[in-house]
């Protein structure tokens, strides 16, 4: 089997060689075409054309949506996990503290009243998300691999009890409704506003064109020190601290930067849903999230991407290939059956992802070779 | 004196693992930390790196007592260390590997000054550049790791179980290039097993024994010591 991996890492390395081979004016158009491709997606007239990509049974645009804001929370997530190496399984709980800021700022049925419009909500929400991320890291970011998993888990367990218990601030298991939509002056041509209710269309394009701006950010950072010092910390901690990396410091900037785009992704699910409450922020959703992230291949942005694409989409997707089929079973019902499927034999056969990093399909193989030593070494 | 470590205790949980140790490396040395297998060396060697913190004692380096000092900052002031086990970085190539040594420096032209001897010293790493770290076989590793301490450009080098695993000709090797780094002016506190090889070309020694130093003296002296002899170098 060890074979068998080599070979497909060498045709991973083969691919990518290929790709940075191809003069610069192709890599631009295939760029350009796959982005007008994912901007003209959600159009009914584009997608009603692609028979077996499009969902049958629930509305593309708004699968798309739910899709997008899912893969923002996975590049926000593979910076922590990917990246840094450090297993967070409270993700959400950033979410839903940048959700309920979003809420408790803009909506007129917060305790405070205060009205601010969304657009000047989510820096705020960012901010907060971020400095819970901070102060949920200082602590918590000298334990290592369970510890931290357990004591993140814990957190985003606590975010989400005290939002359904809290009657003062969070309004209990009531929720916080009327949360305006972004932007609620910009109006379409049919004098409605483009942010509304119905068509989940602007909220995917915004998501969208945000993910592309934070994926820039993202890879910009692991191209620089910040970089380095993440690739080192994960690979072994304790050289990377006596290489002269201030380990605790750049794990800090992991969590908090994790955290800002997961509190980024709650302020724009807020401003979709206009009402949220504790069930917004099940712990399986964290699960879930971790999941696309290990399943797409840690370590790498487009990696991430696709695997939450494929978390969300895929069972969507799933839902209405039964009755496209003329199949007598409700195939919906089985869809986490499959994913959970797929999941487990993925992790049998390509532990580092769909599309790992190169580093990390070195350090899988790594691994592989501590848990099964050849003879003496030489 | 570079390095004097005074009465140094460590405790592993309610396990104490170093009962009030004290030594001293002098510039220019080389000095051999020998002992069996829990004596507490690699404990020794973490608590001078600063990866373990310590329960009392002193430790001072360069005239300053860095007991409190936090291991990056360590390694900024002059301590480089190629850890027990190698922790040679998996994914990253032999190249980056070896730049994350330099991570703390911003001296380029000194960085590449020092890359090349490292690839003068270990011309095997020049060749494997462009090869990831985890696909180094047991020696290669262990050459990267004490040239990637070479790149902090160290004052004194920690080297934990330089020998480990490794083939009697590569051992033979690596203590030549280790007495070679010595005569280029770096100062040597290497903890090792293979007790014959390291107290022969040590200027010092200590003897490490469940958490206590037994015995210190020159390296010959110990070599001909008869208790260490029986104990450590497998001759009655």
């Amino acid at each position: 089997m060890n074979a068998h991996v080599e070979k497909v890492r060498a045709r991973g390395a083969r691919m990518r060689q290929r790709w940075q081979n191809m003069p610069r004016q192709v890599r631009w158009i295939a760029i350009i075409a796959l982005l007008v491709f994912l901007y003209l997606l959600p159009n009914r007239w584009f997608y009603i054309n692609l028979w077996y990509f499009r969902t049958m049974e629930s509305d593309m645009a708004t699968v798309l949506f739910e899709t997008s804001f899912f893969v923002l929370l996975a590049v926000g997530l593979n910076v922590v996990v990917g990246f840094a190496g450090l297993l967070d399984l409270g993700y959400f709980g950033f979410f839903a503290v940048g959700a309920y800021t979003v809420a408790l700022l803009t909506s007129p049925e917060s305790r405070f009243d205060i009205g601010w419009p969304w657009l000047l909500a989510v820096p705020a929400a960012v901010a907060v998300t971020m400095l819970s991320g901070v102060i949920l890291g200082t602590p918590t970011l000298r334990l290592r691999g369970d510890y931290l998993a357990i004591v993140t888990l814990g957190f985003a367990e606590m975010i989400r009890l005290y939002a359904a218990r809290n009657e003062g601030i969070a309004n209990g298991q009531r929720g916080i409704p009327e949360i305006p939509h972004p932007v609620p002056d910009l109006k379409g041509s049919d004098g409605q506003s483009v942010f509304g209710v119905v068509d989940a269309r602007p909220y995917y394009w915004l998501t969208l064109t945000i993910i592309i701006f934070v994926i820039l950010g993202v890879r910009n950072l692991t191209r620089s020190r910040v970089g380095r010092a993440w690739v080192a910390i994960r690979e072994d901690e304790d050289a990377a601290q006596i290489m002269g990396v201030p380990t605790f410091k750049y794990k800090l900037w992991a969590f908090a930067i994790g955290a800002a785009v997961g509190g980024l992704s709650g302020a724009l699910f807020a401003g979709k849903q206009s009402f949220i409450n504790s069930d917004s922020f099940q712990l399986t959703n964290s699960i879930l999230v971790l999941a696309a992230v290990i399943l797409g291949g840690a370590g790498n942005v487009y990696g991430a991407v696709i695997g939450a694409f494929i978390t969300w989409y895929l069972p969507e997707w799933v839902r209405g290939i039964g009755g496209a089929l003329g199949l007598e079973i409700n195939v919906a019902e089985y869809r986490i059956l499959i994913f959970g499927a797929v999941l487990i034999i993925m992790m049998i056969f390509r532990p580092q992802g769909i599309l790992p990093s190169r580093r990390r399909a070195a350090e899988f193989a790594d691994r592989r070779q501590e848990a099964a030593p050849t003879e003496a070494s030489a | 004196m570079l390095l004097e470590i005074e009465n140094l205790t460590l405790l592993y949980g309610r396990i104490q693992a170093l009962h009030g140790i004290s030594l001293h490396v002098n510039e220019g040395e080389v000095v051999a930390l020998i002992g069996a297998n829990g004596a507490g060396k690699t404990t020794t060697m973490r608590a001078i790196s600063g990866l373990r913190p310590v329960a009392s004692g002193k430790i001072i380096f360069d005239g300053h007592d860095v007991t409190k000092v936090r291991a990056d900052l360590r390694v900024i002031r002059g301590i480089g260390q190629a850890p027990e086990g190698r922790g040679v970085f998996p994914g990253m190539t032999v190249q980056e590997n070896l730049e994350m040594g330099a991570y703390s420096r911003r001296d380029r032209a000194g960085i590449a000054q020092d890359l090349a001897m490292v690839f003068d010293l270990f011309p095997r790493l020049r060749e494997r550049q462009r090869q990831a770290g985890g696909t180094l076989s047991g020696g290669e590793q262990q050459m990267l790791a004490v040239g990637r301490a070479m790149m902090t450009r160290p004052k004194l080098l920690l080297l934990d179980e330089p020998s480990m695993g490794l083939a009697p000709m590569l051992i033979q090797q690596i203590f030549e290039i280790i007495t070679r780094i010595n005569e280029q002016g770096t100062t040597v506190l290497l903890v090792e097993q293979n007790a014959q090889q390291a107290l022969s070309r040590a200027h010092r020694g200590y003897v490490l024994e469940t958490g206590s130093i037994v015995k210190e003296g020159s390296g010959q002296e110990l070599l001909h010591d008869p208790a260490v002899k029986e104990a450590y170098l497998g001759v009655a």
